[in-house]
């Protein structure tokens, strides 16, 4: 069974059903996954701007780091979830979509980011805590990261408008 | 003039009726508007977390009201600008809803009470009416704006 035909199946689910044609509960859902832009994208901008230099430069960068880790992470949840169920409601949709494909593929990369910043810069922080001005790779990472959420934001917000952009 | 006149007179002027005939105006201006979203949240998670006693802890309010100020600013100028121009897209439809009207009453509440908290710890030595009320002020401020996001979110739906 292919992926697409797995997709078909689950379309076809009473709970997807459900929720596609739902009153209210698939706007309330929709609604949690933009608000919690507030939160989520708003921690990533403080501590990206932090790698950058440009923001709370008087906090050392571990300490900011570590303080919102667990906001950053409970926003990232929700956004998982809240988004998990989105798709479920329209999963055909979805994945034919060339914005949610392309919205995909950016969470996948600030993902790399991420995972490449802990492995390399981040494991010599002690050398430049506090540096109002962190190193170039670290300055790097703030910068694709905050280039990477803006194309998230980019790419979800026009999932809708596909057949505008396309036909 | 009554103001459903003018609501009416600004989405059906020129400028308006040649924005619209290009669909994707509006989905580009209103991504930009969420950039506005982010650099807020930011900016008032870290001051009014701070005041609830968690979050960055080592950091002082004043110094977090100090440090954020220029990303709060900068996120409100991308509200201010990119806001009307959605607004006078929909402007009629906007006129009829209750969510609009919660929305522009809280934003200007909000606005007033985040910029004259920040401005009194930011600029002057006395933070003392601020960091006794720090509780209510920052539970406040953080309803307001999930009042605005709310209204922002409810006024789109069709």
């Amino acid at each position: 069974m292919s992926l697409y035909n797995f997709l078909e199946w689950l379309a076809t689910t009473p709970a997807s059903i459900a929720l596609h044609e739902s009153r209210y509960l698939y706007l309330v859902v929709l609604t949690v996954h933009v608000l919690t832009l507030f939160l989520f994208v708003g921690a990533i901008i403080l501590q990206s701007l932090r790698l950058l230099g440009f923001g709370l430069t008087g906090v050392a960068t571990s300490s900011l780091l570590r303080r919102l880790r667990p906001w950053t992470l409970a926003g990232f949840a929700v956004m998982v979830t809240s988004g998990s169920l989105l798709f479920f409601a329209a999963p055909v949709d979805k994945f034919v979509n060339f914005f949610f494909r392309a919205k995909l593929l950016l969470i996948f990369l600030a993902g790399v980011n991420v995972f490449f910043f802990n492995r390399t810069i981040y494991r010599q922080i002690e050398t430049w805590d506090l540096a109002t001005r962190p190193p170039r790779a670290a300055r790097l990472a703030g910068s694709i990261s905050l280039i990477l959420w803006a194309g998230v934001i980019t790419a979800g917000r026009m999932i809708p408008y596909q057949a505008y952009w396309f036909n | 003039m009554s103001l459903l006149e003018i609501f009416y007179a600004v989405e059906y002027s020129p400028l308006l009726i040649a924005m619209r005939s290009s669909p994707w105006l509006f989905p580009v201006i209103a991504t930009i508007h969420l950039f506005g979203l982010a650099m807020i949240g930011g900016a008032v998670l870290a001051f009014d977390l701070r005041l609830l006693g968690t979050g960055l802890k080592n950091q002082s309010p004043r110094e977090l009201a100090r440090q954020t100020y220029p990303l709060l600013l900068t996120g409100i100028a991308v509200m201010l600008v990119t806001g009307p121009f959605l607004f006078m897209c929909f402007a009629t439809k906007y006129y009829y809803l209750a969510a609009f009207w919660i929305k522009l009453a809280a934003f200007i509440v909000v606005l007033s009470l985040t910029l004259a908290v920040r401005r009194r710890l930011k600029d002057t030595d006395d933070d003392r009416l601020v960091l006794a009320w720090r509780k209510p002020l920052a539970t406040t401020s953080l309803l307001l704006w999930f009042t605005v996001a709310l209204g922002g979110r409810l006024i789109g739906f069709p």
